[in-house]
């Protein structure tokens, strides 16, 4: 086990790093630099000017230098400087951050509250009117963009209970109720998406799961359909889901992306959409590199959580 | 419940042992019977190819004529789904819209698929090293997620519609590669391909020839389950302004800034392209899965 989670954890740290090559890569190949950006709504900046901003920011020094001097702030936490607003990175960050974790962790629990059952529900209803309805409604999850569903909640919500959506962020300290409502609606939007996949993966599973001997038997014991399902089949089924969790959680990024942008709300994946139209390279770095740890994390963490659910699974023999 | 359990959960694959070669029509026509929700799905593919093929024919005015006199109008006879906050007719421009989706839809799905395949098909037939080497750098760039990575793509490449096909491409590649190798995996070591190198059957060609031919099954299932997405990620892409530049209508920049600005006063400016985007994506979705479970039951439920 521990060799294993050695083994993991070097492979995670050499991806990391490849990663981090790939996103400061890309973020080189723009057109057009911070300097000129800035500068084209104060209109003209002349040669001089702009070397001496260029150099104020690092940006005259050779990619080599610029990577491994991002690579010691990443290693030290200093995340760097925001050319735009002149102060570090992470001061800007940490404000948003709350907002994004909870609004994550809201939608992953109604993924996950949304997904399960329904999923359990289609497997043992197995090609009756009602699986047939909960995936077309999973189906449909997933194929509606999150930004639009967000959209429509707030169209509905405002045509048919004359609710107007608090326009900027309130603080659960303020107004807890506003804050809730607030919050209650994206998390909705990301959720249904995500429940989607979890459901499938539920669903598939435990249809592969209910054709074992095991489940034979324990229906041949006369064993209620409330046990064998929860007690025996799902257990063993809900490996699978787990691993969708994990990977749901990037998925889950993505979708907060949007969704922070049409609810308003401020949080760190809306600010990473303003970054890069700024080409504000530290903050993107630092939140594009951000994001692919949690992502790298969330995945480590499932691969250990396996140990944990499933004795059968045996690490490092 | 009534049945009685254990009857209602006996699951016996069903082997079909079928003719050789069934022609077209058969093939479609037990698809279409077996699969009814897939056979759906394929039919509003088909629509959307035609209209936007046809979308010079099919428009009623011009998709980016602007009309100062008749800005966000109601659905009328003239303006069949209403007009936009710049007076433009969005009939006309979802009809415009599907011609940009289907085409960075399907240019990013194929780009990447192919190149993913190509990737997996020669990472899975050689192995040992190159294989691990190929799976760790996949592995980079499956890390990040899909549109957090187009995202930055696009951002930097510019906007254009060619730019906009490539930066949605690199995140399907290495899911592809990951389908293709896997499949080649397994066809490497059947013994028609032992037999072809005894034969002296060149490694390249072995691996186009022999091996390509028969992971074309899971390649059109990739291709159809990714469309789906690829769709999406345009729209998403368009939504947040970094997609596909004006004057092209797109769906997702239909639905940006202005429309949720307009959006009370004139709700059909929110729900008509956003219907288009989720039909078109529902559509490629229920065709992937059926398509999925007919050509590779292994993979059956999943995604």
């Amino acid at each position: 086990m521990k060799t294993y989670v050695a083994q993991r954890l070097g492979i995670a740290v050499l991806t990391l790093i490849g990663m981090s090559m790939v996103i400061f890569v890309l973020l080189r190949l723009a057109p057009g630099d911070i300097v000129d950006i800035l500068f084209s709504t104060a209109g003209y900046v002349n040669d001089s000017e702009k070397a001496a901003i260029m150099k104020e920011l690092g940006l005259d020094r050779s990619y080599v230098t610029q990577y491994l001097d991002w690579m010691r702030q990443i290693v030290t936490f200093d995340l760097g400087k925001s050319y735009r607003y002149d102060i570090p990175a992470w001061e800007i960050i940490r404000p948003l951050l709350p907002v994004t974790i909870e609004l994550a962790v809201l939608s992953m629990i109604v993924a996950v509250a949304l997904g399960v059952p329904a999923g359990v529900i289609s497997a043992i209803r197995q090609d009756t009117t009602l699986d047939y309805a909960l995936r077309v409604f999973s189906l449909a999850g997933l194929s509606m963009p999150s930004f639009w569903l967000g959209m429509v909640i707030i169209l509905g919500m405002v045509s048919w209970f004359g609710w107007i959506p608090a326009l900027t962020y309130v603080k659960p300290t303020e107004n807890f109720r506003a804050h809730a409502i607030q919050f209650a609606l994206p998390a909705l939007a990301v959720g249904y998406r995500s429940s989607a996949l979890i459901m499938r993966i539920t669903r598939s599973s435990l249809l592969e799961v209910m054709r074992e001997d095991y489940i034979r038997t324990a229906w041949a014991k006369g064993q209620r359909e409330r046990i064998v399902i929860w007690r025996h089949a799902l257990k063993n089924a809900i490996l699978p889901v787990v691993t969708v969790i994990g990977i749901e959680f990037a998925f889950l990024i993505g979708g907060l992306v949007v969704t922070e942008t049409v609810f308003n709300l401020p949080g760190v994946a809306r600010f990473l959409v303003q970054a890069i139209l700024w080409r504000d390279y530290p903050i993107v770095q630092t939140l594009v590199m951000f994001i692919a740890i949690v992502v790298i994390a969330s995945n480590l963490i499932v691969d250990m959580l396996y140990g944990v659910l499933d004795p059968r699974v045996r690490y490092g023999s | 419940m009534a049945a009685s359990p254990i009857e209602a959960r006996v699951d016996v694959p069903i082997v079909s042992v079928r003719p050789a070669a069934p022609g077209a029509w058969t093939t479609l026509g037990r698809f279409i019977r077996r699969k009814p929700l897939g056979a759906a799905g394929g039919v509003i593919m088909v629509v959307m190819v035609v209209t936007a093929v046809l979308a010079p024919w099919l428009q009623t005015h011009d998709p980016i004529a602007t009309n100062a006199a008749y800005t966000l109008g109601k659905p009328n006879a003239d303006h069949w789904l209403g007009t936009d906050h710049l007076g433009r007719d969005i009939y006309s421009r979802i009809v415009h819209g599907a011609w940009v989706s289907l085409v960075v839809g399907l240019g990013s799905t194929l780009l990447g698929s192919v190149l993913g395949g190509i990737i997996g098909l020669l990472s899975g037939y050689i192995g040992g090293k190159t294989d691990l080497i190929a799976q760790r750098v996949l592995d980079i760039l499956q890390g990040l997620p899909l549109l957090v990575l187009a995202l930055v793509m696009s951002a930097s490449l510019g906007p254009s519609i060619r730019n906009v096909i490539v930066a949605i491409s690199i995140p399907i590649i290495p899911r592809a590669a990951r389908v293709i190798r896997a499949s080649v995996l397994s066809i490497r070591e059947m013994q028609y391909i032992e037999a072809a190198r005894a034969l002296g059957v060149r490694h390249l060609r072995v691996a186009f020839r022999h091996i390509l031919p028969n992971t074309v099954g899971p390649f059109i299932v990739l291709c159809t389950a990714q469309l789906g997405s690829a769709i999406l990620v345009e729209a998403t892409l368009s939504f947040l302004g970094m997609g596909v530049p004006e004057p092209y209508p797109s769906w997702g920049r239909m639905l940006s800034v202005s429309a949720a600005e307009y959006a009370q006063k004139a709700p059909h400016l929110v729900m008509f392209p956003g219907i288009a985007i989720s039909l078109a994506v529902f559509g490629s979705n229920l065709l992937g899965d059926a398509l999925r479970d007919t050509l590779d039951p292994r993979l059956r439920g999943s995604r």
